[in-house]
């Protein structure tokens, strides 16, 4: 098959029920565009389906992409206005912030959650907590950086009978450590219940003054020469890190009658050091979950061919 | 909206060699507050390096006050780094160094004129700590790639910077490829010195 006839069936399977058109009209209009004006094949194809769209009174984002989607995973999504198929349980369905907006919320599959958003005049049924769906033809978006999908009209919904896993996202970040910033080292997190603010001089910002309880972290910048990324190690990671346990930290804080000299201790430890960490993306924070030390260099003869090679 | 907190600034990885040859410093808007870039020969533009090299010297150059300098060394020559009352980790660093020793500087970029009117510059340390050999090594073979990279992207006919860079410094990034070239040959010798004492320890056995 032609690619002109490849392309015409596509559009007259999409526009076939809004309008009465002919394939052969479709292939006749996309020939015109790609033999007599010399018009490149995605061009003509877009262009015919712009003015068969405006003859139906139809805007794109209604009649979905047309053709198969790719399948994909959440940690896939990275690209704005790209049409897909998602297989995804719904984590958590938040309060719409508008009226224009149906449903939003968090979907997930084992490699990650996004964020969704369903537009009210879609008239999508609506999607349950806890439930896993086959999403056929939704639309990528992207804000600073941070990628959604949207359902919308052409949008089907398959409610699975199945279970799912959700995992969290991750990132890695490599290089070296080049700055510890303030609120790292020997804290106080608030006692309360289902609280674990940071206290700041004895105060929770939520309760008042409280009886703080102990806690380590690092909150660092790791820079590789290109770019820099925020990473929290937890008390667990810091102690690895360090080679400093909790009980030694606060016993070398009571001895010093300070606790700035735990932070003080892990900057001299760690900064200028190289790291490698892998965890979850918390914000602009990656939580280190894994962390390795890098020691020498294991590229330098490739390094040394391509910089003789210039 | 609360005001979004300014990106952090990236640390540039240069050799010495590429350092000491800049001399330009300019700033992106009238704001006080904005940030001061030193721009490299090669057209990148530096508001904080990352230095790892080898302290042979510290000295009180102070008159009134303590006021240290270092001197840090890389494969293709040397940086200078001065502390005083406002950096009072890394003037406490250098105070009580013991040279020579592998350190780790996270720092900015300084500029000053002297008389005869020529344009030094200097680093002036957020933070100085002792590393190992290994990390010493990991820059060295870190701050090449990043120099190829930028000799290889140079193009002063298109990018703003490189034709500010061509302009300011000549253009001739060449250099610092061989620079480049010339401290990652030293890694390998090192480790063939290193290979071979080990296995004439190895023969005595």
């Amino acid at each position: 098959m032609s690619d002109v006839r490849k392309d015409a069936r596509e559009l007259h399977e999409r526009f076939s029920d809004h309008l009465d058109v002919t394939e052969d009209e479709i292939a006749e209009r996309l020939t015109t565009l790609t033999e007599e004006y010399m018009v490149p094949r995605e061009e003509a194809r877009r262009s015919v389906e712009s003015h068969y769209l405006e003859e139906a009174g139809l805007e794109r984002d209604d009649l979905g992409s047309g053709g198969s989607n790719p399948k994909v995973k959440v940690e896939d999504i990275e690209e704005d206005e790209q049409w897909l198929d998602l297989t995804a349980k719904v984590v958590d369905l938040w309060e719409p912030g508008h009226e224009s907006i149906g449903q939003v919320g968090l979907l997930g599959d084992e490699t990650g959650t996004v964020k969704f958003t369903a537009w009210a005049s879609s008239d999508l049924p609506a999607l349950e907590e806890e439930t896993v769906y086959r999403l056929s033809n939704v639309v990528t978006d992207e804000y600073e950086g941070r990628y959604s999908v949207k359902l919308n009209r052409t949008t089907t919904i398959e409610e699975l009978d199945e279970e799912m896993e959700v995992g969290e996202n991750s990132a890695e970040a490599e290089g070296a450590l080049v700055a510890m910033q303030s609120g790292s080292g020997l804290i106080k997190r608030c006692p309360e219940e289902d609280c674990t603010r940071v206290l700041q001089n004895g105060r929770c910002s939520e309760h008042g003054d409280v009886e703080g309880e102990f806690d380590l972290r690092i909150k660092g910048v790791l820079d590789d020469g290109t770019e820099v990324q925020e990473v929290i190690f937890d008390q667990e990671a810091t102690e690895a890190l360090t080679g400093t346990t909790l009980e030694e930290a606060k016993q070398r804080a009571m001895d010093a009658l300070d606790t700035e000299v735990v932070a003080d201790d892990m900057r001299e430890r760690t900064l200028g050091q190289y790291y490698r960490v892998r965890g979850p993306q918390f914000g602009r924070y990656v939580l280190a979950d894994e962390v390795e030390e890098l020691g020498g260099p294991t590229d330098t003869e490739e390094l040394l061919i391509e910089a003789r090679s210039i | 909206m609360s005001q979004q907190a300014p990106t952090r600034e990236v640390a540039r990885r240069v050799f010495a060699a590429e350092f000491n040859d800049a001399e330009y410093t300019f700033k992106e808007s009238d704001d006080e507050r904005a940030p001061q870039y030193l721009l490299l020969p090669s057209g990148e533009r530096a508001n904080r390096i990352f230095v790892v090299g080898t302290l042979t010297e510290t000295e009180d150059v102070g008159e009134d006050s303590e006021y240290w300098r270092g001197r840090v060394v890389d494969p293709t020559g040397t940086f200078y780094t001065y502390a005083g009352q406002y950096q009072p980790d890394a003037a406490a660093f250098l105070r009580d160094a013991e040279p020579p020793t592998y350190v780790a500087v996270v720092g900015k970029p300084r500029t000053y004129e002297t008389d005869d009117g020529t344009v030094n510059v200097s680093l002036r340390p957020e933070s100085i700590t002792e590393v190992d050999a290994a990390t010493r090594d990991r820059w060295v073979v870190e701050t090449a790639q990043r120099t190829v990279e930028r000799v290889r992207a140079f193009s002063p006919d298109t990018d703003e910077y490189d034709g500010l860079a061509a302009e300011e410094y000549g253009g001739d990034v060449e250099r610092y490829r061989r620079a480049a070239v010339e401290a990652l040959e030293s890694l390998d010798s090192e480790s063939d010195t290193e290979a071979e004492a080990e296995g004439a320890g190895q023969a005595s056995l």
